[in-house]
């Protein structure tokens, strides 16, 4: 009676018209042990057809690709380069050029003025300095007591008759 | 979509993605990078995945074309040794092993057939579908599923059936 109606459902299923339950039946019936001796043949395509439903996929999933090249940072990097480039290429900034017009006048009465007052302070100072070599005079002073030596060589003159 | 709303919409068929891409590129390993660019392709077009109406169906559809690419370039690039005059007398060792194991058997025949009937033979034998997913799936009618799987089927039992009764003799 099973027999029977396994027989005829191999009929259906090899023509492609059985249901996906009776495949089902079918797939049950041959994992048996107890196959009828005519249908043996079929075992092993069952057989492979449960065995090959257990295969996994078992690799990882690199969900996460490798990050994409952001190119926003690329134009965040060049704005801070071409910024740079600008700061330190440009010649003289304007704070510079401020800094270089000190101690200069526009008026020439003016730095006439300034530059008078400036010399009349060096030449005070430089008097002060020379007013402390003073002393050297009494070096004068003293070689000038030194005269009496011209006696001497009157003496001497006299002793050697010179020419 | 979290990585974890897209694993669980896809966990459910990767291993039927991975089993369909091994039946028609065979190699283990190409059939793990298919699947691989396939789910990757899937989770690129995340924002996508709401419209599809049958998220594995298309899949399985996109999963059948990346193979049928692949398996065209490897066609292209190969060079065939054309003149195989050194078959070997007897049988190999290998082949002498697998004689004896008839269940792999099925599958050097389920190899022979032609990849249309191949795919057909792993989504309805296999993964169960029924048959108007195929016809979906494979981009056929439903009749002509029908006769492909009936002609697939028909091809393995003969050859079984053929194996079968050397073995006996």
């Amino acid at each position: 009676m099973v027999l029977n109606s396994i027989d005829k459902l191999i009929k259906k299923y090899e023509n492609g018209e059985t249901t996906l339950e009776e495949e089902q039946v079918l797939k049950h019936y041959f994992s048996k042990d107890t196959v009828a001796p005519h249908l043996e043949q079929y075992k092993p395509m069952f057989a492979y057809f449960l065995e090959n439903q257990q295969e996994q996929y078992t690799k990882a999933l690199p969900l996460k690709p490798k990050s994409m090249f952001n190119y926003k940072w690329l134009s965040v990097a060049a704005v801070a380069a071409i910024l740079l480039g600008v700061y330190f290429s440009m010649p003289v900034s304007d704070a510079h050029y401020e800094q270089n017009l000190v101690g200069t006048f526009c008026e020439p009465e003016e730095a006439f003025n300034e530059v008078s007052k400036q010399l009349a302070m060096i030449s005070s100072h430089f008097n002060k300095g020379a007013s402390t070599v003073n002393y050297l005079d009494e070096v004068h002073k003293g070689a000038s007591t030194l005269n009496y030596l011209n006696e001497v060589e009157n003496t001497t003159s006299i002793i050697f008759k010179t020419n | 979509m979290t990585q974890n709303e897209f694993l669980n919409i896809v966990m459910p068929f990767k291993d039927k993605v991975f089993r369909l891409a091994k039946r028609l590129l065979i190699s283990t390993e190409e059939a793990e990078d298919a699947t691989q660019e396939v789910l990757l392709k899937l989770w690129r077009n995340k924002t996508k995945i709401a419209e599809y109406n049958n998220v594995e169906a298309f899949s399985m559809t996109m999963t059948k074309n990346f193979c049928f690419d692949k398996l065209k370039s490897k066609q292209a690039q190969n060079l065939k040794i054309v003149h195989s005059n050194y078959e070997e007398k007897d049988t190999p060792l290998q082949k002498q092993v697998e004689l004896n194991d008839s269940v792999s058997w099925v599958e050097r025949i389920i190899e022979t057939l032609p990849e249309q009937q191949r795919m057909i033979i792993q989504l309805r034998d296999i993964e169960a579908y029924d048959f108007d997913e195929i016809a979906k799936m494979l981009e056929m009618n439903n009749t002509a599923v029908r006769v492909a799987l009936s002609r697939a089927r028909k091809t393995i039992r003969e050859q079984l059936t053929n194996t079968h009764n050397y073995g006996i003799k």
